[in-house]
């Protein structure tokens, strides 16, 4: 009898370890495969002359290979979208948590939940009928589609997540260091600011990565917006993100151009795996603060 | 004896009877490989299924390779069919190859509705997509700088676009999009754009200009007097016959009941 119960656990532990190591297996699967087919294009453009090159003409008859544009556009965009997300993320989750009466948190936090779940062609589709337009009017520009179309999409699609991250964080400081703030007579915005924010900065840091690793890997949304054209970023320019560069070809390349487009995901998947080790690190420290 | 014969006899019903369930189709088995032309995917594709469907024994390949490429595929018999969407060269024609129109791909420039320019020549579009005119009020129409949309690197419709007009490598585009739906929705949105799309896929939201004075339709391109468009053509050696099944899907991609399948594929059929 015992035996069978020991073998049942045995049995079920062991399912339990090959459905883990499914994920695993993936994780491995697409990293090998990205590395193996992104080097060669690398090889035989040179890493200085695919990194740091400013002239992308991929079918050219002489072509150039050069994803600097994309990278700091990829760089730019994603600052832009945290610049203008994370002060409106970070107010929303500090009043919801500590502010907001119970009817006003619930119907915002649905809303928030909600604004999570739309899918990113949703967000394109709008930037591109509504944002754009209003952008080329407003400014008075030829055509409103570029850089700062995209990171306002961008800034909206990264809410949910550091809202969501953050109000986590700021719920778990204990009540009693609060309550300690509040008995030697601060105000309340005073002790959240104060003791509440400072308690919770892990937390709150490990939101912004996540907005950071959600802004740098969308395609769909920026691609609607941005004018796709490989241009150096600029404010009102039409530009290419990393994303973009290699979703809007894939499709017809063939050749050296269609390995640089995996060199490509090669440059933006170790960009992710470096956001990814920052998250860690932020969660990590606070679990133990 | 006996017995070989009745085998026989049971296979021959049975041959009878598949031919007879079969209906009309002919049963031939085989490959149809056809190499070239980047363009043509979606016009071959859907001929290529619909073959498929009716003759279940035929495997149909497509490679895309590109015009040049495909022809001189054919040249070396390493396809049965090649693809073009330019016309042969003499030289080309001279080494044995045949041509055959399949189809004409009309491509159409296309304005905002609130654009007061309708036609424009040739040499205007290949100088506006060159940067050389920015403004619309150079070629008759509001002031207003002028928004390239263009479709992405590798497209079939930029290709024939570039290669029609003479601007290869030349456009200096304002936004690169991926699909033809976009460019539609990005010029039906800027009273400044210009962009260029299928004939066939162009809906009431923008305005299609006239080129040189021709409005594009299913005639003006057929004739060729609406000048931006280009042929896709089969490709086949003149002196060697083709295979079987090769013979029938070329016979049934330039019979009338192929036309509405090209059609649907957005080109505007030969026949």
């Amino acid at each position: 009898m015992k035996d069978k119960k020991q073998f049942l656990e045995t049995f079920v532990h062991g399912v339990f370890l090959i459905l883990g190591l499914i994920t695993v297996g993936c994780v491995l699967l697409i990293t090998v495969y990205l590395i193996i087919s992104g080097i060669p294009a690398i090889r035989e453009i040179g890493l200085f002359d695919f990194i740091l090159g400013d002239k992308w003409q991929s079918t050219a008859s002489e072509p150039s290979f050069g994803i600097l544009p994309f990278i700091l556009t990829s760089v730019y965009g994603t600052a832009g979208a945290i610049l203008i997300g994370v002060p409106i993320g970070f107010m929303t989750a500090v009043y919801l948590a500590k502010f907001a009466p119970a009817t006003v948190k619930n119907v915002v936090s649905s809303a928030v939940s909600l604004l999570a779940g739309i899918p990113s062609v949703v967000y394109g589709l709008v930037g591109m009928l509504v944002l754009v337009p209003a952008i080329r009017k407003l400014f008075d520009l030829p055509d409103g589609s570029g850089l700062l179309a995209a990171i306002i999409v961008l800034a909206i699609m990264i809410l949910p997540s550091i809202i969501n991250v953050s109000i986590t964080a700021l719920e778990a400081v204990p009540k009693e260091y609060e309550d300690a703030s509040l008995a030697l007579g601060a105000t309340p915005v005073e002790t959240y600011f104060k003791v509440s924010v400072p308690a919770a900065k892990s937390g709150i840091a490990a939101a912004v990565v996540l907005g950071v690793g959600r802004a740098i890997g969308e395609a769909m949304a920026v691609m609607m917006v941005s004018g796709n054209a490989p241009n150096m970023p600029s404010l009102f320019q039409s530009v290419r993100f990393l994303t973009t560069a290699v979703a809007s070809e894939m499709s017809y390349a063939g050749g050296l151009q269609k390995q640089a487009l995996f060199s490509i995901a090669l440059v933006l998947f170790l960009f992710i795996m470096l956001i990814n080790a920052t998250l860690n690190f932020f969660l990590k420290r606070s679990k133990e603060g | 004896m006996k017995a070989t014969k009745k085998v026989f006899a049971l296979a021959m019903s049975a041959v009878v009877a598949v031919s007879a369930l079969g209906g009309c189709s002919k049963n031939v088995s085989g490959t149809v490989s056809t190499d070239g032309s980047t363009s043509m995917e979606k016009v071959i594709g859907t001929l290529g299924e619909a073959f498929e469907e009716e003759n279940s024994g035929v495997t149909f390949t497509y490679n895309p390779t590109g015009s040049g490429s495909g022809i001189q595929a054919v040249l070396e018999g390493r396809c049965d069919i090649g693809l073009s969407s330019r016309a042969l060269k003499d030289d080309e024609k001279s080494e044995g190859l045949e041509e055959t129109v399949l189809a004409y791909d009309g491509i159409a420039i296309i304005v905002n509705p609130e654009n007061t320019v309708t036609d424009l020549s040739i040499k205007q579009i290949a100088s506006i997509y060159k940067g050389e005119i920015t403004n619309w009020k150079d070629v008759g129409g509001n002031d207003g700088e002028i928004v390239l949309i263009g479709r992405e690197a590798g497209s079939g419709t930029r290709d024939g676009f570039e290669s029609i007009v003479g601007v290869e490598e030349a456009c200096k585009y304002r936004q690169e999009l991926t699909s033809t739906g976009d460019v539609i929705t990005t010029v039906s949105g800027n009273p400044n754009a210009i962009g260029y799309a299928s004939l066939a896929s162009v809906k009431e939201s923008v305005k299609v200009l006239q080129v040189g004075g021709v409005t594009p339709t299913d005639d003006t391109i057929k004739d060729g007097s609406y000048s931006v468009q280009r042929p896709f053509v089969l490709v086949t050696k003149k002196d060697t016959e083709l295979s079987e099944a090769a013979q029938n899907f070329f016979d049934f991609a330039t019979s009338d009941d192929a036309a509405s399948l090209i059609s649907e594929a957005g080109v505007v059929p030969a026949k």
